[in-house]
């Protein structure tokens, strides 16, 4: 197990050095120089030259990569030219925020996700598996930020009219301002209850919950059909017959023999859903305003700012990669015929 | 000891067994399951219906083997998942009547027949690989039936599965209760499935080609201790396959299947010396002989099961029969008595008694068998159940 | 001749009357044909068929069916800071926040999604094509290298890819169709890669090759043919990624730089500000993104699932 675990790490090198050129390669690909590419328009001779120095761009191609690569690797991502800061720090601040959104997001998924694929596994075929599936499709084809808007308006901001009643949850942050809480680790409810400052953590929720629904929705579209499918094939085995031969209860047969085999692949599937998550952080935090790297990344997007792009991509290519790895991982144990090899 | 002794005592341990409190006690005269008139149809997408069971009867009695042949798509395994409840509730439509001890088990209501599968009813499936969950360890799969069945401890469960398995010809059975399916070999397997079936000890056990997907050698093994436990408990079988050796070594009597129906039944050693319907004829006719004359042509029966005609229109087996005349268009023809006690057969022309087709054996006591499935030899020498005072040929 | 005509060769006529009729259904049918009447019969292959005919339709017919010229941004003066003007005899939906007519729009809209949509699948088609055949075919060396890259290329979200190649081509109209191109070539490469392996460990394969044929004809004129099914039950569901990410990408801001264009993404833009009081200008783009996104989606769902040999009975 321990060797599975070491080997998967030593994996991830290559593929970090290999990320390393690409970015390097992205970089040098930029229209106009390099250094005024990562500081922008507001580029002066003097921090062109800075640049230039720190990078070692004005040096031969392969210094210039060691020098880069060697940067990167010290977690010097640079500076955002727009706010002046540092990027990697900007995003170990923010990251706390984009991870409280996603726990909700995956949490909404899996708790409505798997109860309603297994229930439309049982009945496939039947009007409620269709209209399941039919809505499990819509999940995935709506744009995530129309979903947010949408969400926001009716919930948040209110339509005028009867429909004004649903207008309950907050429109935009992590929480109000009126709320003066402490924060340590940054993940607002988590301080909240590590202060005692029950209401602020319960602030942060309210404003965790429209954005964790429309983050949410395509990884609950796809964990629904994931278990479906997933049961179908089960259901099908022939284990469930043999249990069903031995006469044992329904309830022990949906536990130990459908479920078991059936969250395997499931489990994966959520897994994997954090790439689709990180995805659409970015559009959801826009339109919520909040203030999670998701948001972080559009406004550079916007703005142009290659230099929180750049260390954006390592960023999300490592967690990625990490992520995957923890997933490997949790299939080993849960699997025991892969835990052999 | 009487089978009804056994039942509910242990056979050989002296470890109190699960409480039979439950049970009442076999009377060995009555008919322990009887299948009537059992007809399933599966209905398709886009309209076309299978009819795979056609009004399919026979009977067990307590104790009894019996076996049911045919190929690939007459309809033997369906027979047999009707008879367990086992086909899926939806697309599929049973109609007849399963009794077991009287008790139509296909009206009854869902608590009360899982109360009676595993316990009473069981069975044995034909690929132990998939039969098995592979998630969870092969002690918790045996132990989940004694469980359910009876009121013992978790630990005195543990025991009972380590001495089932044990006495199934798992060796280092201890050892095997914490493993997964897939650490044990095929064979051992499909021991492991006969001793979740056997555990609670049950009045009748349905094997499904329990062989068919095990290497020759250990078939011969697994049929060897299907027969010997059988015989220990007193439990009755029904034997599923398509290798007339495996018949001709474990069953008392034998039903022939061909597209749905039976065709032919009869007691073993009568079917296999007078066999009187054409496909069973065919059947047996088609087995490669070691005392045959070298250069003999192989006689197969000719055509597949999809030549086939509905029985409703006419004899089924019709287009692949030398002998077919029109009078075997007769829509429904019944299984008719015809020959010795206990013979029944569905066919306008079926064979002489002594038929030259059908090779008689020169010597019964140690007829060499061939099973269409291989090259091993089953000999069709007495075993326990034949009665003494059987006639020998010359 | 079968082998029961020699058995029967002067067969009952009752009994060659009635076998005349048995088995007349269940002829085999070649895997094109199969899948096609099996698409026939389902419902949402159907209605995703529809979609997509009316999706092409509008979008090759635009000049026919739009009223104006896309993006004309004449009736500026009649779009107030509160309020765009609604339904009128002149303009269909009324007007769009930059004082277009909102039904061109969205014409020219499917029209701009189309073509992108089609263009950058067909890169990612190709490119990929091109990687996992190389990759599959040939293996070795080249294909450890190959699948390394496309590893770490598929190790980052194929939207935050498509933005970063974007973001390199800077601001113009092709950027977006190149970017969410090069981002599914990871995509259609492992695919094909996939595909080309399994198909060359069959025995067809090998049969071919002890039959003498050079390994480049057996790739293409064999191997490639039977992977094709999966290629385009990916190149189905790939389009309508494509058309979402498209309108993500405009959303973001790259593309091309006029903030007017005629595309459903880039309309979203502008709508987000007017939300509450003009809800249906997001709300119409938002529904076009989402129908033809479904359309495609059902299409190839349906696809994949008629060309599965395990299904097939």
């Amino acid at each position: 197990m321990l060797r599975f675990v070491i080997r998967r790490l030593l994996l991830l090198v290559p593929v970090l050095v290999g990320l390393s050129v690409l970015l390097f390669a992205w970089v040098r690909a930029l229209p106009g120089d390099p250094a005024r590419a990562l500081l922008g328009e507001k580029a002066t001779p003097e921090s062109i030259a800075q640049v230039n120095e720190q990078y070692g761009f004005d040096k031969p191609l392969l210094t210039q990569y060691l020098t880069y690569s060697g940067r990167l690797l010290r977690g010097d991502f640079g500076s955002s030219p727009r706010t002046g800061l540092p990027v990697l720090g900007t995003f170990l601040e923010r990251f706390p925020a984009t991870v409280e959104l996603s726990v909700s997001a995956l949490l909404f998924a899996v708790v409505l996700g798997i109860p309603v694929g297994y229930l439309a596994a049982k009945r496939a075929g039947g009007w409620l598996d269709r209209f399941f599936v039919a809505g499990s499709l819509l999940g995935v084809v709506v744009p995530v930020f129309v979903l947010a808007y949408l969400l926001k308006i009716v919930f948040a901001v209110g339509i005028p009219g009867p429909l004004h009643v649903l207008a309950v949850l907050p429109t935009s942050g992590r929480q109000d301002s009126r709320i003066d809480a402490t924060h340590i680790t940054n993940f607002y409810v988590l301080d909240g209850l590590l202060t005692r400052e029950w209401d602020a953590s319960w602030n942060a929720v309210t404003h965790l919950v429209l954005p964790g629904i429309a983050l949410g929705c395509i990884p609950l579209a796809i964990i629904v059909r994931m278990t479906r499918a997933s049961v179908i094939d089960v259901l099908n085995e022939d284990y469930v017959r043999t249990a069903q031969a031995k006469g044992l209860a329904r309830g022990l047969i949906t536990r130990r023999h459908v479920l078991r085999n059936a969250m395997l692949p499931v489990t994966t599937t959520i897994g994997l859903q954090t790439g689709a998550l990180l995805a659409g952080a970015v559009l959801t935090e826009s339109v919520f305003a909040f203030n999670g790297i998701g948001s972080y990344l559009f406004d550079a997007i916007s703005g142009l700012d290659f230099a929180v792009l750049q260390g954006f991509i390592l960023f999300i290519a490592v967690i990625y990669a990490l992520i995957n790895l923890v997933v490997d991982l949790m299939y080993g144990v849960i699997d025991p015929r892969l835990r052999a090899a | 000891m009487s089978p009804v002794e056994q039942h509910t005592t242990t056979a050989s341990s002296d470890r109190t067994l699960v409480s039979r409190s439950r049970r009442e006690p076999v009377n060995r005269s009555e008919v322990l399951l009887e299948v009537r008139d059992l007809d399933v149809t599966f209905a398709r997408r886009g309209g076309r219906a299978t009819h795979a069971v056609d009004g399919v009867s026979f009977s067990v009695r307590p104790g009894e083997v019996v076996g049911i042949v045919g190929e690939s798509g007459s309809g033997k395994s369906v027979t047999s998942l009707a008879v367990m409840g086992l086909l899926p509730r939806r697309g599929v439509q049973v109609r007849g009547e399963v009794l077991y001890r009287g008790r139509n088990l296909l009206t009854m209501p869902a608590g009360e027949l899982a109360d009676l599968r595993g316990s009473e009813l069981a069975m044995v499936f034909q690929d132990p690989m998939s039969s098995l969950n592979p998630v969870v360890p092969v002690g918790t799969q045996v132990t989940e039936v004694l469980l359910r069945h009876s009121d013992i401890s978790r630990s005195a469960a543990r025991d009972e599965a380590e001495d089932l398995l044990r006495r199934c010809g798992i060796p280092d059975p201890g050892r095997r209760l914490k493993e997964y399916p897939h650490q044990l070999s095929g064979g051992m397997r499909q021991r492991a499935l006969i001793a979740i079936a056997l555990a609670c000890r049950p009045a009748l056990l349905i094997c499904d080609e329990p062989t068919t997907a095990l290497d020759v050698t250990i078939q011969a093994q697994v049929l060897e201790l299907l027969k010997e436990l059988v015989a220990d408990l007193g439990t009755a079988m029904v034997m599923i396959t398509h290798d007339l050796g495996v018949v001709a070594g474990l069953c008392d009597s034998v039903n022939v299947m061909y597209a749905g129906r039976v065709v032919e039944s009869a007691p073993r050693r009568e079917l296999f010396e007078h066999p009187r319907h054409r496909y069973t004829e065919g059947l047996l006719g088609s087995i490669p002989r070691l005392d045959a004359p070298r250069g003999d042509p192989l006689q197969p029966i000719p055509g597949t099961p999809r030549d086939v005609i509905a029985w409703s229109a006419g004899c089924a087996f019709a287009p692949r029969c030398r002998h077919a005349a029109d009078d075997c268009v007769v829509p429904d023809l019944g299984l008719e008595p015809l020959g010795r006690a206990g013979h029944l057969v569905r066919c306008v022309h079926p064979a002489p008694e002594s038929s030259p087709e059908h090779r008689a054996p020169r010597d019964h006591r140690t007829t060499e068998l061939s099973g269409p499935s291989g090259a091993r030899a089953l000999s069709v020498s007495d075993s326990a159940s034949t009665t003494a005072g059987e006639e020998r040929h010359g | 001749m079968t082998a029961l005509d020699v058995l029967q060769p002067e067969r009952p006529r009752a009994l060659a009357a009635l076998m005349g009729d048995a088995g007349a259904d269940d002829r085999g049918t070649s895997l094109w044909r199969g899948a096609f009447l099996r698409l026939r019969r389902n419902p949402s292959a159907v209605v995703g068929a529809v979609i997509v005919l009316a999706f092409v339709a509008v979008a090759l017919l635009a000049p026919l069916i739009a009223p104006y010229r896309q993006a004309s941004t004449e009736w500026i003066d009649q779009v107030t800071p509160s309020s765009v003007p609604g339904p009128s005899p002149e303009h269909l939906l009324g007007l769009d926040p930059f004082g277009s007519d909102l039904f061109t729009q969205l014409v020219y809209g499917a029209r701009a999604s189309l073509v992108i949509g089609v263009v950058s699948t067909a890169l990612g088609l190709l490119g990929g094509a091109v990687l996992g055949t190389l990759a599959g075919g040939l293996g070795g060396w080249v294909d450890t290298l190959v699948m390394r890259v496309v590893d770490i290329l598929l190790s980052i979200p194929s939207l935050l890819l498509a933005v970063s190649i974007a973001a390199v081509l800077g601001q113009r109209p092709s950027a977006i169709m190149i970017a969410i191109g090069a981002a599914q070539v990871p995509i259609f490469a492992r695919l094909l890669r996939g595909s080309m392996l399994a198909q060359r460990n069959q025995d067809y394969v090998l049969a071919s090759r002890s039959l003498g044929l050079k390994r480049r004809s057996i790739i293409l004129g064999h191997v490639l043919p039977n992977s094709l099914g999966p290629v385009i039950v990916q190149a189905t569901l790939t389009l309508a990624t494509a058309i979402i990410e498209v309108a993500a990408l405009s959303y973001l801001g790259l593309g091309a730089p006029d903030p007017a264009t005629a595309e459903w993404g880039r309309m979203l833009v502008k709508a987000q500000d007017r939300l509450q009081s003009d809800p249906h200008l997001a709300l119409l783009p938002g529904a076009c993104i989402a129908v033809t996104a479904l359309g495609f989606t059902l299409f190839g769902e349906a696809l994949r699932e008629a060309l599965d040999p395990k299904s097939r009975r």
